[in-house]
């Protein structure tokens, strides 16, 4: 069920900033953007794991790291367009409302959704890191020469 | 003579029913949320993840408080749970270089790009209890400054320049799953790495103390040592290509180490590594300091024979999972057994005593 209608770099900006977002969080933008359209199940919202894998001194070998928890779900609209969902954690209500915004990023909501759902997600998320390197940043370490004392 | 019994289930009924009422405590006492555990409680969280293999916060806090903070039991639980999970795949391999870095230090370089970043560490603090925090408190403010988003480079990176020490090199070999096939020696090192991140933390601590104190000694320093998120990617096969599919906070430590060089590489530094979930880093220091010992093999060093080097021990005995698990065993109904020795140490009495008694009539 491979998609013909990718907008590759886009959509993937999108569904990996929908895959970070904090429980709840899609689902209310999207519901205060727009009605939800109907649509029908390709795969019902399934609760899963991923294995994150690392590299042995990050650059040489890949091992398995891990397991995290993953939810996805796939759904078709009722004019065809197909939206998918891999998002973190177990939210299945989360993973239907990211796929529902993926679907609708084809159709003529695609503008709405991208000021009300995917630009807010995004501002929260980079006000986030920012808080957390500008902590970081406080605890930065300068150091000054001593006077040297043999004279 | 051995009857077969069965029973005890109101027992069993009973105790568990009273390990919940223990387990909720005083019901004066407030009860503890799963949200105040992940947010109070995170390192004891990030252990739990970190040894359960399973990156997900509210369920390590939910094991936590199920329990009573017992955090063996807590990973068992992950455990369990894991195995319900259908896995969709395997994601591509975290880039560390691009980690947004809550704490990065190297004990290497005083001054390195991106600079000593302590982040919130114990590291400093005089270990006395502080009282205030049996009251309640003020919500504290860490205080904040400019900041530079860029990635901050690896330390490994500016001794590599000099060719001073040994490259991790590029390789994408698939790497072994030990929770898909069972551990078995020769183990390669992707799947020491997965072992050792899993580990004991208590165990991979002790193993990584002995070589510091001599037994494997190979004289590591921490070239760097940084926690903080990562994205992790994988690819969808449905979409035909990768997208982020989550972010986790890892701790990574690099160890440079000391070797003399052998027949085919020259004098250089060494590495051993450290890569775990969460903020841990007395796991993934110790885990780059036992990673680096079982590496003798390769590195041509010599088998002192020390326990962190031999890696059937190691590997073997680092799963506290495994490990409870056959050592709680014992405790269990071993009447059938136990009905075997009791014969056995009867008979041979009988037999010794029979031999004095000839003795004794033959001294007699």
């Amino acid at each position: 069920m491979k998609d013909t209608t990718d907008q590759t770099p886009d959509r993937k900006a999108w569904m990996s900033l929908m895959a970070k977002a904090p429980e709840g969080r899609i689902a209310t933008l999207l519901d205060a953007a727009l009605t939800r359209p109907d649509f029908t199940w390709l795969r019902a919202p399934e609760i899963g794991s991923v294995m994150v894998r690392g590299r042995a001194g990050c650059t040489g070998a890949p091992f398995n790291l891990g397991e995290m928890t993953v939810t996805r779900c796939a759904l078709t609209l009722t004019n065809g367009e197909v939206g998918h969902a891999y998002i973190q954690g177990r939210s299945k209500p989360d993973a239907e409302a990211a796929a529902l915004v993926d679907a609708l990023m084809f159709t003529d909501a695609a503008a709405t959704l991208r000021t009300k759902v995917l630009e807010p997600l995004e501002q929260e998320q980079t006000a986030r890191r920012t808080t957390r390197a500008q902590k970081a940043a406080a605890t930065k370490v300068d150091f000054f020469t001593m006077v040297r004392g043999e004279d | 003579m051995y009857v077969a019994v069965k029973g005890g289930e109101r027992a069993i009924q009973n105790a568990h029913a009273w390990l919940a009422e223990e387990r909720r405590g005083d019901t004066a006492v407030a009860e503890l949320s799963i949200a105040q555990i992940r947010e109070q409680l995170a390192l004891a969280v990030n252990r739990v993840m970190a040894e359960g293999s399973l990156y997900d916060p509210d369920l390590a806090a939910l094991a936590i408080k199920q329990a009573r903070g017992d955090l063996i039991e807590a990973i068992f639980l992950i455990r369990a749970y894991r195995t319900t999970l259908p896995r969709f795949g395997a994601s591509d391999p975290v880039d560390t270089g691009d980690m947004a870095c809550d704490r990065r230090i190297s004990a290497t370089f005083k001054d390195l790009p991106g600079g000593q970043v302590l982040g919130p560490t114990f590291d400093y603090t005089h270990r006395l209890l502080d009282f205030k925090l049996a009251a309640d408190g003020e919500v504290p403010q860490a205080p904040m400054r400019e900041a530079d988003l860029a990635p901050v480079p690896h330390v490994t990176g500016f001794l590599n320049r000099e060719g001073l020490i040994e490259e991790a090199q590029p390789d994408d070999t698939p790497p072994p799953d030990l929770t898909r096939e069972p551990l078995e020696m020769p183990a390669d090192r992707a799947l020491r790495l997965q072992a050792l991140t899993r580990a004991d933390e208590g165990f991979t601590l002790s193993m990584a103390y002995s070589t510091q104190r001599g037994y494997g000694r190979n004289h590591a320093f921490v070239g760097e040592l940084r926690i903080g998120t990562v994205p992790v990617e994988m690819e969808i096969p449905e979409l035909g290509f990768a997208i982020e599919i989550g972010e986790i906070t890892l701790t990574e430590c690099e160890t440079v180490n000391q070797f003399k060089g052998s027949k085919t590489e020259p004098p250089q530094f060494t590495r051993g590594y450290g890569l775990v979930f969460g903020q841990t880093e007395r796991k993934a220091i110790s885990m780059a300091l036992v990673d680096r010992a079982l590496r003798w093999e390769e590195l041509g060093e010599d088998n002192v024979g020390a326990p962190a080097q031999d890696a059937e021990f190691v590997l073997y005995h680092a799963d506290n999972i495994q490990a409870t698990g056959f050592l709680e065993h014992i405790k269990l109904p071993h009447y059938v057994d136990f009905q075997s020795e009791l014969e056995l140490v009867r008979k041979l009495r009988r037999d010794v005593e029979a031999s004095q008694g000839q003795h004794q009539e033959a001294a007699e």
